[in-house]
Order: C-alpha cells, then structure tokens, then sequence
C-alpha cells in the first residue's frame, strides 16, 4: 500500500458520524438529580441495586481535599479486593461483603496507583513528580530517587507485602494492563500507559523526546512492554515498546506548499508546522486476551490492536470522534464484538454531568468490530442525572457483570455514582441500575467572594473530589472504589430489566483473579437459573410466541423436581422441542442458546 | 518557526521550596509586583503557583474566545467544540483557584487574561482578526488560534516540569498532565477540523 493511500484510508476513519443516537436528557426528575449533600450523611438514590456496605478508608489516608490521600482502582484475587491509593493501597479481606475486614495497608506515594494482582505479585502504576524509590514522602530532590514505572510488591503475605522491584519507565506509568504470554504461563507482559513526556536520560538511561512517530529511538509514541518472569520478578524489565501510533498522523504537507488557510506568521502560524496530531500515548488500554485483541484508548483515538505476539502487536484500526477529546478507557463485549469506550472529559476532576453540560461528550460510546476487525460507531451513553457543580462527574472505569445472553456493564462515574449499563444493542444502550449519593460537599454560600489571602497561610476552601473511581462485579457483589468515601460493596437486585434468574446466573461465574484491564472470558456452568435467563429475555422482549415460554417454564419447573436419569431425560427431550422453536421465533438465536443451554445442563446432570 | 507570545509574566527568583525551607519570588505582571511567598515546609513551589495564576489566564482567555463562536456563526461542530473548551476550562479555573486559596496564594479572577500573557496567548491584533471574522473564516481563525492557544498551554507544562522541584504536589501534577492529555488531543481534533473545512 502506497504512502498517500494509507493515509486516504485512515482519514476516512476521521469522518465523524453524525447521526449517532444521542440522549436528549439530562432528567431533573431523575431520582439522583438534587440529593442531599455531605459526605456521611448525602442522600441517597439506588435503582436495582442496595448497598451491602461501606468501609471508610484506612486511617492514615482519612483526610479530604486534594488528591495526596485518594483512592484509585480496584484487582482481585481470593478473598481479597486491593485497593489503590495516591498514597499507597490498602488489601481488604471481604470474605464477608457485609464486614469487609482491612488486612494492611502500605503507605507509598505512588499516584495513581493502579493495582493489578497475578498470584503473589501486586503491580502498582507509578506516574507522579514526587514518587520516590524508597516510597517515603518529602518529594524527590535528586532525579535518581524518582520512580515513575511499575512498583512491584510481594503480597505472598498480604499482612505484610514487600517490595521487590521498581521497574521504571520513560514516561512513567498511568495505568497499565496485564497481558499473559500466549503459551508461557510463567511469563507476563505488562503494558505501560503513561502520560507524561519523555524523562531526561540523566534520570533514566535510554530515555528520549521526539516528534517522529515512525522514528523508533524516541521514547514517545510507544507503550512500554514490561516482561516480567513471575518466577524472578526482581528481573522484570522494559523489553520492547509497543508502537501502535505509527501512522496515525495525517499526511504532512509538503513544505513547499503553504497551508490553507494560513493567515501570515503573526502570533505563529502553527498550522503549517508537519506536527503530528495522533497520540503519542495510550490513557489506558483494556487486553482481552481470549481474542488476542487489545482496545487502546489512546487521546484522540480509540485503537483496536491484535496482540497475538505480544511483542510485536498490530494496530487493525483507529476510530477518532470529535466529541470524545480523551478517549480514557475501554470494555468488549464477551464475545468480543463490540467494545464501550469511555471520554473523561474534564480527567475526572471536573463537573461535567450538569445540566448544560453536553450529552455526547463525557460519556460512554459503543463501537463494534466487524468481520474484517474494523470499528463502526454506534451510540453514546451518559447516566441521564442531573449532578451539581459540586460533585466531580464523567464516565470512569468499570467491567463485564456475567448475564447470559445480554452485555451488560458496571461502572463509576465519580460522584455521578455507580450505574450499570446494558449495550447488548450497540445502538440503544440502556441503563438497568444505579446507586448514587450526593455531592460530597455543600454547594458553597453566596456573595463570598474567592478572594485572595495574601501570605503564606493554609486555609480555603477546596471541592473534595471522590466518587467512584471504578466499580466491578466480581463473584456476585459490585465492587467500588470511592476516592473519599472508602470502599462501597454493592449487590444487584432484580426488577423488570433485570431478572432473579439473570441475577442468580452472573452469580455462578467465579474468577479466582479478576484484572478488570485484562478481561477473562465468561463462561457459564450448566444450571437452572442460566437457562431460565434466556427464557425470561425471551419473555421480556418477545422473542418467542407466550403459549410456548409459559410450556417451557412449566417443563423446566418440572425437570427440576426430578433427579438423576428422569431429570436428564426431560431436559433431552425439552431441548428437541425448543430446537423446533428456533424456526418462527422472532428471536432465533435467543431460543438457540436457550436450547444450547438445556441441552449442557442435561449433559451436566447425573 | 512559529514565534510563541512573549511572556512577561517572569518569574525573578528561581529558588522554590518543596518541603525545604521558605521562598519568596517576586512576579510581575503588567507593570504591578505581585510576591509569592511559599512558607517552609510547603508540598509546592514558587513555580507551581506561578503556573497555576498563570494558567487560570491562559484559561480565561480561550473562554473569552469560545465565546465568540456563537455570534460568529460557528459551524455546528466547531460551536460544540467551542462549547466544550468553555465548560471543560471553566471547571478548571475553579480547581486552580481553590487550590491558590488553600495554600493562601493570589489567585487571579477570569478577567486576568486581559492583564496577563503567557505561552500561545493572543495578540490584540489576532484578538481583533478573530472577533471581526464571521462563517467559514471565524472556524478557520478560531481552529488555527485555538492550536497557537493550547501549544502554548502544553509549552506551559513542559517549562514546569522543566523547573527543578516544581510539578511534584499532587494536585499541580496531575491536573498538569491533564492539561498535557487533553490538549494534545484537542490538538488533534482541532487539526482534523481544519482539515475538513471547505477551500476559501
């Protein structure tokens, strides 16, 4: 393919739909929309979903204002939830949901924080200016204390997890994601995004600044690759860097040829500079290793890149929105279809979920992939409250929660709350629950004005940031990080969108680990409750005639009663019967899986 | 080479204190002396309160020229982007502000923008062009500015990080790097526009 008509095809991705669905709310009667505020005692609205419990933060990150003592995002493993912190991170044993017990907390100044947990070993995403080697506060006064990379930490004893190694990084690390090697269980990738410039090479060897994308000694427009060796990582180190920007530019002009456009030099014409406009860095990227695909989440930019060799990945597409100005994070559907993508518009800190603030921005929006794996654009979500100035608010991270049949997500909004979102139709996602509760902060008094103070005195008013961070469901509960509040543990209840039985099926899908940036593949045991989730979507939606769902809830009540051989049987030959009703359903491939579905739990039965 | 907007906003003392002992700067900004006075201890420096004032200038300003885009008659997308800028910074100056109050810094109002420049800041002259062009040239000028505008935010970021000590506190740092992340692909966004624009 010839230079010009490479960059003909990626400017066509440029085009920007505009006849994407977008809502037309914000709803002020929404029940979330003028809660209470404070920070123990905000109002609260919840639809399908109760709280179990909240656990305030570990004591030596308790304090509000700023972002030195915030919590951050969430891993999995056991019976433990770690949980990252701008100071450090905590390990909660949650054994009980209802009295999740702190088993240790590490204070390290490491923003952000992100956690991902493999076995023993707990990787944490170091970016800020004042991260040190020895994890202490005060600052780093020489360059050769800074550490901006990945902290690696032994938790073989979670009462009491070590340090092992700081693996540091060019660009530091902002999040980062885990990706298994494809055969090689004892080695792990793990995908560095930060989002700051080059280092110096004084402070880490090797480092450099660049404006060429395609030049491959700058240390800009890669992901560093970590490998690590699980058996020594001691050992683990930058192997490679993952250059899926290349190209993402459009094609300079020749510099011959004045700009369109250009009005002189006064004030700078920056126009005809040939500086690229496509990311040099990835916000965060999700892997869905059973795919072997990886959604970047790059700037202006969301990527979809093959990582089969994950040494060597390669970049299948790139969709550009002008809507979406940070493209922050990304989620597959389980069949690795479609994938949600968030914009943090306003990184989080800001109000953005107001009532002029704009629908399409903020938010989440659903792409598919199609059979040549390049992304079309659907529509954009945004939770549909009304949220004051107060109260930090814009789409944020989240996951997969397990119904059969549907793609359904959780995620945290900041202090827009926790909202989950059904996407099983790209183009009209819908949300089934939320928990929300006020702003943190009071909205301040009128007439008093911002006034300076001069001198070196504390004191001011500051907007608390919190909210969730992130939330996951994770072996039946939600799990959210509430940057202030501490730690939200939540459990789906049903409702008309949302059955008892497509509850109780996400509940049978247990992950020992769970890495919300490496997304498992959900698979579902053969049990009542799964199959009788695509017989209640059958009935909700009407995807097959009522006389024969009513027949088929009889007989799969009946087959329950029975054990053994005669339950066996009974499924067998309900099984032959729904196959017959795949021709004529207005949603044959429901009825399929139903089928498909009876027919493991006969064979299951014993 | 594209001449960036003259600072005078000039910082006369180097010296900082990120947990060492005091610092005074004096800054001067259109002709007055203003004095930053950073106490012993303090999680910040002289250079990370220089750039918040500064930057809720910087700020100010691309909001005062967002705001042009309506009557202008903007095209649909470029007014929405414009839109965007206003919302996205208007929050961000309230951060700045608040995080200048609560270490008892001065902290500029939006009107500073008149009085202070910094990196990628408009000229009166270029000021004049864009309120003065309507349609198809307003998108032009707006998207051409507005890059001049944000490339002088990202020069901005780089002079702080570039200070010894400076961009360490973390609420500096991090909206620092926001302002790294989101420009930068703004950046992209705005070129992209351009690009599209109809020929004159």
């Amino acid at each position: 393919m010839s230079f010009s008509r490479k960059f003909l095809v990626i400017g066509a991705a440029l085009i920007v739909p505009t006849l994407l669905n977008a809502q037309t709310y914000p709803n002020k009667e929404d029940p979330r929309s003028n809660l209470k505020p404070g920070k123990d005692s905000a109002g609260v609205a919840t639809k399908n979903m109760r709280l179990v419990s909240n656990t305030k933060k570990a004591e030596p990150f308790d304090t509000s204002g700023g972002l030195t003592f915030a919590n951050s995002d969430l891993a999995f493993r056991d019976k433990y939830v770690y949980q990252g912190n701008f100071s450090g991170f905590s390990i909660w044993d949650v054994s009980d949901p209802a009295k999740p017990k702190l088993v240790s907390t590490v204070q390290c100044v490491t923003s952000q924080g992100d956690p991902t947990i493999i076995g023993n070993l707990l990787f944490i995403s170091a970016e800020g200016g004042a991260n040190r080697n020895d994890c202490a506060k005060g600052g780093v006064k020489d360059p050769k204390d800074h550490m901006a990379g990945v902290r690696i930490f032994d938790v073989s004893n979670p009462a009491q997890p070590r340090l092992v190694k700081n693996v540091q990084t060019c660009k530091g690390s902002h999040t980062h994601t885990a990706l298994p090697h494809p055969k090689d269980k004892n080695i792990l990738y793990i995908y560095v995004s930060g989002s700051g410039g080059a280092r110096p090479n004084t402070e880490v060897a090797g480092c450099k600044e660049g404006t060429d994308a395609a030049d491959e000694t700058n240390s800009l427009f890669r992901l560093d690759v970590i490998k690590v060796d699980l058996r020594n990582p001691e050992k683990a180190e930058v192997v490679t860097g993952a250059r899926i920007f290349t190209g993402l530019e459009p094609a300079p002009r020749a510099a011959s040829r004045p700009a369109r456009g250009g009005r002189g030099r006064a004030g700078g014409d920056t126009t005809t500079a040939p500086r690229p406009t496509g990311p040099r860095n990835c916000h965060d990227v999700t892997a869905y290793p059973a795919a072997k695909l990886l959604a970047g989440a790059c700037g202006s930019y969301g990527l979809l890149v093959d990582v089969s060799n994950p040494e060597k990945p390669v970049r299948l597409d790139a969709k550009a929105d002008t809507n979406f100005s940070l493209w922050h994070t990304a989620v597959f559907s389980n069949d690795g279809k479609k994938v949600v993508f968030t914009d943090e518009w306003g990184g989080g800190t800001s109000p953005m979920c107001q009532a002029n603030s704009m629908m399409e921005m903020g938010g989440n929006t659903i792409l598919s992939i199609d059979s040549k794996r390049k992304y079309k654009q659907h529509a954009y979500f945004k939770i549909p409250s009304v949220q004051t100035a107060e109260e930090n608010c814009v789409s944020h991270n989240g996951g997969l929660i397990p119904v059969p049949g549907r793609d359904v997500m959780v995620q945290g909004w900041y202090q827009g709350g926790v909202s989950v979102m059904d996407f099983t139709d790209p183009a009209n996602p819908k949300e089934l629950a939320y928990f929300d509760r006020g702003a943190i902060d009071a909205p301040p008094q009128v007439d008093v004005p911002l006034a300076a103070t001069q001198g070196g005195g504390r004191g001011g008013r500051r907007s608390t940031i919190g909210g969730s961070w992130g939330a996951y469901y994770w072996n039946g509960y939600i799990y959210s990080s509430e940057m202030d509040r501490g730690f939200d543990i939540l459990e789906l209840e049903p409702g008309d969108q949302l059955s008892k039985n497509e509850i109780e099926a996400a509940k049978l899908v247990r992950f020992v680990e769970y890495n919300p940036q490496s997304q498992p593949k959900i698979e579902w045991p053969a049990a009542f409750p799964v199959v009788r989730s695509y017989l209640d979507q059958l009935v909700r939606w009407n995807g097959l005639a009522t006389d024969r769902t009513t027949a088929i809830a009889s007989a799969l009540d009946a087959a329950e009663r029975q054990t053994g051989k005669p339950r066996r049987d009974a499924l067998n030959a309900l099984a032959k019967l729904v196959d017959r009703d795949v021709t004529g359903a207005k949603d044959p491939e429901r009825v399929k899986a139903m089928s498909a579905a009876i027919k493991s739990l006969a064979k299951a039965t014993r | 080479m594209p001449s960036r907007a003259r600072i005078i906003f000039v910082t006369l003392a180097a010296c900082a204190a990120l947990f060492g002992p005091p610092s005074i700067a004096a800054a001067q900004h259109a002709g007055h002396k203003v004095a930053i006075t950073v106490p012993a201890g303090a999680p910040y420096t002289v250079a990370d309160v220089e750039f918040m004032q500064g930057m809720i200038a910087h700020h100010a300003q691309a909001i005062h020229m967002s705001r042009m885009a309506e009557k202008r008659g903007a095209n649909p997308r470029v007014l929405r982007f414009a839109m965007k800028i206003d919302q996205s910074q208007i929050a961000e100056i309230r951060l700045m502000q608040e995080w200048l109050v609560h270490y008892g810094q001065a902290a500029p109002d939006t009107s500073s923008w008149r009085t202070m420049t910094m990196a990628g800041m408009l000229t009166e002259a270029q000021l004049a062009e864009l309120d003065s062009a309507t349609g198809v040239a307003f998108d032009r000028a707006f998207l051409r500015l507005m890059i001049q505008h944000h490339e002088g935010a990202l020069q901005m970021v780089k002079d702080l990080f570039a200070t010894n000590l400076a961009g360490q506190e973390i609420d500096v740092n991090v909206f620092a790097n926001d302002v790294v992340s989101v420009q930068t692909a703004e950046i992209g966004v705005m070129r992209q526009m351009l690009s599209q624009l109809p020929p004159k």
